[in-house]
């Protein structure tokens, strides 16, 4: 009871209010016209395409206002608060690189300690989670702290310019694993981080994507809705780092998905509970050819290159084999993926 | 009321007494007794607090940091390792200006590894922007670790409490453990200005840009400054509701006509006191100062102590390879422009839990009168032990 009367005070204070009559109507733009409580405001300082930038709003759309936030250090910490401006309109920390689940977990037992339940989230990158932070994660699961992790997974260290992480993928360059005559870029697998929370036996493990962006909230608004810890990783491409046009960047997270590269599954106390199948698998190569960091192995004459390409289509084909992603083939209703939807429902869909 | 405690209990049952809303530690030698009391007092009943058992001292810091920053009254403790691991935190909880209060119990730093005391570990991070002050012994102890709660409130700062590592967390002494009515009346409830609260939502930890930087440390060293009128004051209040004192910065003891000081903190001073007691008649007198607060540095204090002095014996129970000693280097700084300043023999005493003997203040006594002694010296050096290319 006492949680309603603070959300809708909550409400009240940061909602939009209703332009009182004869008086004259503010224009609005299309997104602040969104009823939709915004914790991550925009007119941050995120490049153009950022699949971060959009994540994180998704995120905070669905979990706040009622939320407090520890941030690690990366992009989005630094994209978001250059003194004196934030466009952060909830509680907000950061301290440091690798301690953003013990920061949490600190947040999360105050509240406990005080009696209430705002709900304590932390954010981070693929390095701040999958590498330098990572014991503090592993530590804020086992304590099983009611937080809601999620890692914006952009598969490389791109604040400091794209340096190599364990999130990585196989092959990719970046400048700390560059192709060359020795080198076909990383050398490495991307670490299956979701296999190792699964391990922790926590409420609630998932992956989303920014090309999901329902399904990404569906995931949010239900880890939201659970007393303890979940983790959620986040696809979030990174248009410099990935050396991709702005414009791609939901094409770009897309194709990831429905290659098989990076499965979207749900995990309920580490066992598989749901996945989000692929009626029709694509080739991994109109995964790779939209981005740079994979130009690579898209020459034509080069065996290295065929040899790595059949590696990460291997890579993904295992996904869909031991996640059971496999659709039942095309469904006419279907419109994912489509450049268009025809009006008049399922018939048109054959046309794309 | 009186009893017996080991420091480590006592420590624990002070923090109690503190009502802090999240404790949260790592277990490290000579620290594990208080965390070890404290998680009893709570397993008990008797400690109403979120206690966060971490994996690290690293996590440890950071559990504290987001704790105080959601408005709660935090308490961590370690030494040594775990204050190095914690480094990187403890610089980000200060630049923060984050109020919380973590005991150290001072061991040395490894290599060579050693679980015994000496203050290596709080001098490693001396220039992290805590509050740092020392206890000669464990009424101090308890009594600063209350008052700190108070300090870190007023000041919004943390403050590490220092005591020696198994000479103090170690050793059963009759403590004055105050009544539990009385601490509530002299530490009011936890507030941080700047908390995290969905319904004033404030961003913490923004990047900042070299247009700031400057300014922001200017302030946290200017609000360090005025902490030392804070400490006092904190002390003289503990002094009218309990009727005793820790020294607030500093105290002088022994005699004020001497012409020989010596300025120690922690638990030497003890030794120093006996010492002098028992052979000033052949050694000679000395005005004893016992540093409590060295972060803030008291400066002003401190060159009030010394006056008069023709010689002062700084003990650092902790040395800067390749420098010497660390207060000795500070006093000496702090006292380069005072007209007939006394003239400063430096020693390194007692490091690795070396053990510092009462006769140290007879022997520091007659050192003085070597007039081709090096400004600095370990001491209690045995260079017999040393391959002489070592030496």
């Amino acid at each position: 009871m006492q949680d309603e009367q603070r959300l809708a005070e909550l409400r009240q204070k940061f909602g939009r209010q209703p332009a009182a009559p004869g008086e004259a109507q503010t224009p609005v733009t299309p997104r602040e016209a969104q009823p939709r409580f915004r914790g991550l405001e925009s007119g941050h300082r995120a490049c153009q395409g950022c699949g971060e930038a959009l994540a994180a709003r998704l995120v905070m759309e669905s979990a706040g206002p009622d939320v407090m936030v520890a941030n690690a250090t990366g992009c989005l910490e630094v994209f978001t608060t250059p003194w004196p401006q934030s466009a952060w309109r909830v509680p907000w920390i950061h301290s440091l690189f690798e301690n953003a689940p013990a920061v949490a977990s600190g947040m999360e037992a105050a509240m406990k300690a005080k009696g209430r339940n705002t709900k304590v989230l932390a954010f981070g990158g693929d390095g701040g989670t999958y590498d330098i932070g990572f014991q503090a994660l592993s530590g804020m699961l086992e304590r099983y702290h009611n937080i809601l992790y999620v890692c914006y997974d952009n598969e490389a260290y791109m604040n400091t310019g794209i340096q190599r992480s364990s999130s990585t993928p196989h092959a990719a360059t970046t400048t700390t694993s560059p192709a060359g005559k020795e080198r076909m870029g990383k050398r490495h697998l991307k670490k299956d981080l979701l296999s190792i929370i699964a391990a922790h036996h926590i409420p609630y493990a998932a992956s989303a994507s920014v090309a999901y962006p329902q399904d990404l909230q569906r995931k949010v608004r239900y880890a939201m809705g659970i007393e303890g810890p979940t983790f959620l990783v986040v696809h979030s491409p990174c248009p410099l780092g990935w050396r991709h046009g702005s414009a791609l960047t939901i094409e770009v997270a897309r194709r990831a998905v429905d290659c098989g590269l990076f499965p979207i599954v749900e995990l309920e106390r580490g066992a598989l509970s749901n996945v989000m199948p692929i009626r029709q698998p694509r080739p991994v190569s109109d995964y790779l050819q939209l981005q740079g960091r994979f130009s690579h192995l898209m020459k034509p004459d080069d065996p290295r290159a065929a040899e790595e390409r059949d590696h990460l289509q291997a890579l993904a084909d295992y996904n869909i084999e031991v996640f059971g992603l496999g659709g039942d083939g095309r469904d006419p209703a279907d419109t994912a993926a489509q450049s268009y939807v025809g009006r008049g429902g399922p018939a048109a869909a054959g046309r794309n | 009321m009186r009893e017996a405690l080991e420091g480590s209990q006592a420590i624990a049952r002070a923090v109690a007494l503190c009502k802090p809303d999240v404790v949260s530690a790592y277990p490290i030698t000579p620290q594990t007794h208080i965390v070890e009391n404290l998680s009893k007092l709570v397993a008990e009943g008797d400690l109403h607090t979120e206690f966060v058992s971490v994996e690290s001292e690293f996590s440890a810091a950071s559990v504290v940091l987001g704790a105080a920053a959601a408005g709660a009254r935090a308490y961590t403790a370690t030494a040594s390792q775990g204050v190095l691991l914690m480094a990187e935190v403890l610089f980000n909880i200060a630049g923060m200006r984050i109020p919380l209060v973590m005991t150290v119990a001072n061991r040395a730093v490894s290599a060579p590894l050693s679980i015994w005391n000496d203050h290596g570990d709080s001098m490693a991070v001396r220039d992290s922007g805590w509050i740092q002050l020392h206890a000669a012994d464990n009424q101090e102890a308890v009594d600063t670790t209350i008052q700190a709660f108070r300090i870190a409130q007023d000041t919004e700062l943390p403050v590490m409490v220092c005591m020696d590592g198994f000479i103090l967390t170690h050793t059963m002494e009759v403590i004055d453990m105050p009544d539990a009515a009385a601490i509530d009346a002299f530490l009011p409830p936890f507030a941080f200005s700047r908390q995290l609260d969905p319904g004033d939502p404030k961003t913490l930890g923004t990047l900042v840009s070299p247009d700031f930087f400057a300014e922001i440390r200017h302030s946290h060293h200017s609000a360090m400054v005025q902490a030392l009128s804070v400490i006092t004051d904190t002390d003289s209040a503990w002094h009218d509701a309990f009727g005793r004192s820790c020294g607030g910065l500093l105290t002088v003891e022994g005699d004020e006509t001497a012409r020989v000081g010596i300025v120690a903190m922690g638990s030497t001073v003890g030794t120093l006191r006996t010492g002098m007691a028992h052979s000033a008649a052949e050694a000679g007198p000395a005005r004893l100062i016992k540093l409590r607060a060295f972060r803030p540095f008291p400066t002003d204090a401190l060159r009030k102590a010394v006056a008069g002095l023709d010689h002062l014996i700084v003990i650092d129970r902790a040395i800067s390879p390749g420098l010497g000693g660390i207060l000795g280097t500070e006093i000496a700084a702090v006292l380069a422009d005072v007209p007939d300043a006394p003239r400063i023999h430096n020693h390194a005493l007692g490091l690795g839990g070396r053990d510092i003997p009462e006769t140290i203040y007879a022997d520091l006594m007659a050192a003085i009168k070597d007039p081709d002694a090096p400004a600095f010296s370990v001491f209690d050096v045995d260079l017999n032990k040393l391959a002489p290319e070592d030496r």
